[in-house]
């Protein structure tokens, strides 16, 4: 009771702290924003030394002084030239008398005479960057690029200046679209400048830069012309040169958009077929529940880590490529590892299946526990070989990542190769022959044991190969096959048991319909209503889209 | 189907066997009481650290683990605490909620210990919070979180909203910041997204901000699939300065950011400043891509002052010595801190006490306790609130995976745990 008492005048004491320092923070941060903030500043230093030549006020100064620096540079420009290729390298220091230096580990040059110069590498500091100087620094860099003998160059340098139209000068604009030759950054420049004409206030070039956006895909533009709308008293003219551009760009950016959902909802499919593969053959054909599949696709993620590690090692060179001798590596362990359990642990328990569901857990959590116990329980990190990151960039609202595209393409692989062992070899036969009358396929002379083994190794082999891949787009930790394990089995319950036509139809239609839904309501309620759509269907159709015909014979 | 039927006599049985320990445990209590009548004067001082080592969140919290026994270590090694060693008592709540009150229970009747440091997600707080006030413990808090609560057996070292979240969004909008007017408000579907979100709408809406220009969205615990959510980010951006604020916990933010990456969105358009994701999140992800994405802490690993330097490599030097997995690239980050902070404190405490451990003593010394933080501050607890003065730090993530402070404030701040911007 005491204590209670005790409480409230607590609690009325905070309410009434809060009441009196309703805006602390305001007032400081004005204040701070004027001080240097990337090393507690010297202020004896600061206060005596005389600032002599601009690149000592730029080491100097607080990124606000750096920003009016280079936006009207004071000295040199070969000084200037200097200093931005240092700070795009991230290699600009100074040192304990401020003065500007690049240095790059060993050697460090002055940045006032360009010439090398000896330093005292613990008296360095490095001077850093913030994004307002970065996009600064981006302009400045454009500006001087628009006249490149490279296309890319240019059409990349009115994409940066697009960023930030009001930055750049239109004379400097229209000379460059005279002299333009490549027809996409022709395009980009009459948009840039059928901006520029929009927000000009001059009636005539208004209405000419309202017909020019015509030509637009970009959001920004798309975001503009509405904003133009929306304002009264347009004229008639201006109003339906506006209507007429708006309408153009929308039905762009809105086709765009829908093959982008379209892309997303693909790769979303892939990824889950990938994750599903291995179990469909396991669940599938074998008609285990292999709970410990979704640590069998972690494994191979740690493979494929391992590899990269070793890549770096010893063959650096090759670094870009190790996901060729990742793949057949994640494949081996895990198919080995795969059989080991086979044999160890559900080979004694076939036929029964809610024991093989325990003891698979359990081997499910062991495997998980060693790895934490090997590599930490921290995520490792599996980079993209270069040739992996970025994106296909085919409008400003339809980007593809490589890396999805890779893996879309790799399942499609993948899935063509287990289509045609499983229908058109020999072992493949044999799978499907003890899947469909173990008794038979013995009497003929199947070793239905050692076949059991081996598909097992093939399903483990799989999730070894999907975990290779899902390393390239998602967290590679302990947990990771915990995120695919219930999705995967959804795909082969949903599909059917047996078939791998069943697989990929629910792959695609959980995949597509997922995103579908999550464009219209979100993560959270498109997850709810899709699982709730599944319920449903599994009790019409409990064995799932396609039902092996055929006796099964346990 | 089959599945959900198979675990309920595996869960029956296990938490049959959980109930019988725990009754053997309650029932032997009374016999180590004994030597408590007559106290030795070097008897050891067992203090509990509750991490989760298992389960979604032992991505972040095995590293508060780590710290705090070298922390304790480091106390030991200075002559324990006027002459008593003290003794950690590690158990792993395994990422479940409720195991965690559980743990709590066990470490305050059986163990006895004098106080309890642990938990990261707000979840695991609040189901800890009942029993430390039941049987008056003491629980220490490391993590930055969504205020509204305050509890006199609960210490919090980690920021309130005022401390993290909206001088985080202030510098969003200030020039420096990129002068954002429009706010895409990112989180994880549990507490702390949602009571921070709160708040910063209604600060927003306090600055002028209009509703149109504040999307809030959340995505499940362990969400991995962000391409929707990035495509609408860049839909939303168009027309007026966008900031992204990411409140996503866990290994959520490693498929978000490598998504970001490859969509192309870039720190100079689209800023994502993000309350949960410090050095140790960051290390399992290309940097590359995201150079100049923002996160607002009290602390970063890159600062350079003396307190720091000691910090960082003393850990370094234990991760090698302990043979913690991956020790060569350990990084040390704010709730860690924050952990070594609380500790130090909490020895500090009990000195001041003259010895004593109990929880009344303790809180009493606690009470405008300063520490030389590795953040390069003197770090005070407040006499009233039980949180600390903390600085605020807006750091800007670089290629190698650290962060360049490019702002922080020049003095402590002190905590408002209860929003002035939300009703209570």
């Amino acid at each position: 009771m005491i204590r209670f008492a005790t409480w409230l005048t607590l609690s009325a004491g905070l309410l009434w702290h809060g009441a009196t320092l309703a805006e602390p923070v305001d007032p400081i941060m004005a204040a701070a924003m004027a001080t240097s903030a990337d090393a507690v500043p010297d202020v004896s230093q600061v206060q005596t030394a005389s600032p002599a030549t601009p690149l000592m006020q730029f080491t100097q100064g607080d990124f606000e002084t750096r920003q009016q620096l280079l936006s009207q540079w004071p000295g040199t420009p070969e000084q200037l030239q200097r200093l931005i290729a240092a700070l795009e390298a991230d290699a600009l220091y100074q040192d304990g008398a401020h003065q500007a230096l690049r240095f790059d580990g060993q050697q460090a040059v002055a940045l006032e005479t360009g010439q090398p110069t000896a330093v005292d590498v613990n008296q360095l500091e490095q001077i850093t960057l913030n994004n307002a100087l970065r996009t600064l620094i981006a302009g400045i860099q454009a500006k001087a690029a628009l006249a490149s003998p490279d296309v890319n160059t240019r059409r990349n340098a009115v994409k940066t200046l697009s960023e930030n139209p009001d930055s750049v000068d239109t004379a400097l604009l229209r000379s460059r679209l005279s002299a333009e030759t490549d027809a996409t950054t022709r395009t980009l420049l009459t948009v840039l400048l059928a901006r520029q004409d929009l927000a000009s206030g001059d009636p005539a070039r208004e209405l000419q830069g309202a017909r020019g956006l015509q030509a637009s895909n970009e959001p920004e533009v798309l975001a503009l012309l509405n904003d133009r709308l929306s304002q009264p008293q347009l004229s008639p003219e201006l109003k339906s040169a506006l209507t007429q551009s708006r309408d153009a760009v929308q039905g762009r950016i809105q086709r765009a958009e829908w093959a982008g959902n379209l892309f997303s909802g693909l790769s979303m499919a892939s990824i889950l077929l990938l994750a599903a593969l291995g179990l469909a053959i396991t669940y599938g054909l074998l008609g285990v529940i292999n709970m410990a599949h979704g640590e069998l696709i972690m494994i191979g993620a740690y493979v494929t880590y391992l590899v990269q590690g070793a890549f770096s090692q010893w063959f650096p060179a090759g670094q870009d490529w190790y996901l060729l001798a990742a793949l057949p590596a994640a494949f081996l362990v895990t198919a080995l590892i795969g059989m080991v359990i086979e044999r160890l642990v559900i080979k004694p328990l076939y036929g029964r299946q809610l024991e093989t569901l325990l003891a698979t857990f359990g081997v499910s959590l062991i495997l998980m526990q060693g790895v934490r116990m090997l590599f930490g329980a921290q995520n490792v990190e599996v980079a993209n070989p270069s040739w992996m990151s970025g994106a296909l960039v085919l409008s400003p609202s339809l980007s593809l990542p490589y890396s999805r595209l890779a893996i879309i393409l790799f399942t499609v692989v993948v899935l063509a190769l287990v289509a045609f062992l499983i229908n058109k070899t020999r072992f493949g036969l044999f799978i499907r022959a003890v899947t469909q009358n173990r008794q038979m396929a013995r009497a003929v002379g199947v070793r239905s044991a050692r076949i059991d083994m081996l598909a097992f190794g093939l399903g483990s082999g799989l999730a070894g190969l999907a975990g290779c891949a899902l390393s390239q787009i998602g967290n590679v930790g302990p947990d990771l096959g915990q995120t695919y394990i219930i999705d995967a089995f959804l795909v082969v319950v949903v599909g059917g048991v047996g078939q791998l036509t069943g697989a990929i139809l629910a792959a695609l239609g959980l995949g597509v319909g997922g995103k579908v839904l999550e464009v219209g309501m979100g993560a959270v309620l498109a997850k709810i209503l899709l699982l709730g759509l599944i319920i449903l269907f599994i009790q019409k159709r409990p064995q799932g889209l396609f039902a092996l015909k055929g006796r099964f014979v346990e | 189907m089959m599945a959900a039927s198979a675990f309920t006599p595996r869960v029956f049985l296990l938490s049959l066997i959980g109930s019988a320990c725990w009754l053997s445990t309650a029932q032997a209590a009374p016999t180590p009481a004994a030597p408590k009548a007559a106290p030795v004067a070097a008897a050891p001082i067992k203090v509990g650290i509750l991490h989760s080592l298992s389960g979604t969140m032992a991505i972040s919290e095995t590293s508060l683990k780590n710290v705090a026994l070298m922390a304790i270590d480091e106390i030991n090694a200075a002559g324990g605490i006027n002459g008593r060693k003290v003794v950690p008592v590690v158990v792993d709540p395994a990422s479940n909620w409720p195991l965690f009150a559980e743990k709590t229970r066990q470490l305050l009747t059986r163990d006895k210990v004098a106080a309890i440091f642990g938990c990261w997600t707000s979840v695991s707080r609040k189901s800890v919070l009942p029993v430390v006030q039941e049987l008056n413990g003491l629980l220490f808090y490391p993590v930055q979180y969504e205020g509204q609560e305050l509890s006199p057996n609960i210490f919090y070292t980690g920021a309130a909203p005022n401390q993290q979240a909206i001088p985080a969004v202030q510098y969003l909008m200030s020039p420096q910041g990129g002068g954002a007017k429009r706010f895409f408000l990112l989180g994880t579907d549990y507490v702390y997204p949602r009571t921070t979100n709160k708040i910063l709408r209604a600060f927003l809406k306090s600055k002028g901000v209009a509703d149109a220009d504040i999307m809030e969205v959340y995505t499940p615990f362990g969400h991995s699939d962000y391409q929707t959510i990035v495509a609408n980010i860049k839909k939303f951006s168009a027309g007026k300065k966008t900031a992204v604020i990411s409140t996503i916990n866990g290994d959520s933010n490693v498929p978000f950011y490598k998504e970001l990456g490859a969509q192309g969105v870039k720190a100079t358009q689209v800023p994502v400043m993000a309350f949960s994701v410090g050095e140790e999140e960051l290390r399992g992800i290309d940097k590359r891509p995201l150079v100049g994405h923002l996160a607002a802490w009290n602390y970063f690993m890159s600062l350079k002052n003396p307190q720091n330097n000691a910090f960082v490599s003393k850990y370094r030097a234990w991760a090698a010595s302990r043979g913690v997995p991956n020790a060569a690239t350990v990084v040390t980050n704010d709730p860690m801190e924050a952990t070594y902070v609380g500790i130090h404190m909490w020895a500090n405490a009990v000195r001041k006490a003259g010895g004593r451990t109990d929880t009344a003593s303790v809180r009493n010394a606690m009470a405008g306790m300063a520490l030389n933080a590795p953040s390069g501050y003197v770090l005070k607890m407040d006499a009233q609130n039980h949180h600390l003065h903390k600085p605020v730090m807006i750091g800007e993530i670089r290629p190698d995976g650290q962060f360049d402070v490019v702002y922080k404030t020049p003095t402590t701040i002190p905590a408002q745990p209860w929003s002035p911007y939300i009703p209570r």
